[in-house]
């Protein structure tokens, strides 16, 4: 570690880089959904002929991984809510860290199928 | 015990203080005021709870969001066929319902601000420059207010038989 430097490692500083740059990915996604969601008010062919780009099978990784993104940002930020407001809660910081992360891997192992399966049919066929 | 009484009795606590005092009764000591203290020479307040309110809003938004985001994510991308089903029939058949023309909408506004409220401080982190902080917020804000005004129209606008 760099002498002088604010960063501290371990889990505390991981945790708050991985929330900044899955808000940064979240919100700039947000800005390119409102606009395609907005062709439904210029005609339903434009917005079906959009909505058929989510549905390839590159998109649809992408789309696993704004999934993997919103949901760490999610649990994470509960965990920084309950550091927060919590009077236990920057004891427990860790545990809840390594909680969030488990709760995480167990949806994103759910939303495999639901997300992906259509993916895998189109490429491998079925 | 008995010699101790006799230096008390002579001496304050203060101890011996060399030269004469320049203050008395008659001639008291100007008063210093406290730190901080407000005169009418202190400029007025320029900065309000702006940031506490910000982080507030940042907590209490994202535990709305949490549900209104993972209930979207289910409707759009898990449940009924998942991502396959979603065309032009199915928004129509979602808006038509004011209950989720409302989900929506806050949904949009508070993912808006959340988002434009942790870009901000990112910028404020990262851009050392005041001119670049100030033109990388104006960019963001101005998206921003354009964001939330485009889906707001669109949300409340929608007709179904627009073809």
């Amino acid at each position: 570690m760099p002498a002088g430097t604010l960063y501290r490692g371990r889990e505390g500083m991981w945790s708050w880089v991985a929330h900044r740059v899955t808000g940064v990915l979240i919100f700039f996604f947000l800005f390119v959904h409102v606009l395609d969601t907005a062709l439904v008010r210029v005609s339903p062919e434009a917005y079906d002929d959009t909505v058929a780009i989510y549905k390839t099978p590159v998109v649809a990784l992408l789309e696993y991984g704004l999934v993997a993104a919103i949901l760490f940002h999610a649990l994470n930020g509960l965990r920084v809510i309950a550091v927060d407001f919590w009077s236990k809660g920057p004891r427990y910081q860790k545990q809840m860290l390594w909680s969030a992360v488990g709760i995480w891997f167990i949806l994103m192992v759910g939303a495999l199928y639901p997300v992906l399966g259509h993916a895998v049919r189109e490429v491998f066929g079925s | 015990m008995s010699s101790n009484n006799a230096v008390t009795e002579t001496s304050s606590a203060i101890g011996v203080v060399e030269g004469e005092s320049l203050y008395d009764v008659d001639h008291p000591a100007p008063v210093i005021e406290a730190p901080r203290q407000r005169t009418n020479k202190t400029p007025k307040a320029t900065r309000g709870n702006f940031e506490m309110a910000a982080w507030l809003f940042m907590r209490l938004s994202g535990v709305v969001l949490v549900v209104l985001v993972i209930g979207h994510l289910l409707i759009q991308l898990v449940l009924d066929g998942g991502v396959s089903k979603i065309g032009f029939a199915f928004v129509a058949g979602r808006w038509a319902s004011p209950f989720w023309q409302v989900w929506d909408l806050l949904m949009l506004w508070l993912a808006m601000l959340h988002g434009a409220n942790g870009l901000r401080t990112i910028i404020n982190d990262y851009a050392e420059r005041a001119n670049t902080r100030l033109w990388l917020k104006g960019l963001l804000y101005t998206a921003t207010v354009f964001t939330i005004l485009l889906g707001s129209l669109v949300i409340f606008t929608f007709d179904p038989n627009i073809r």
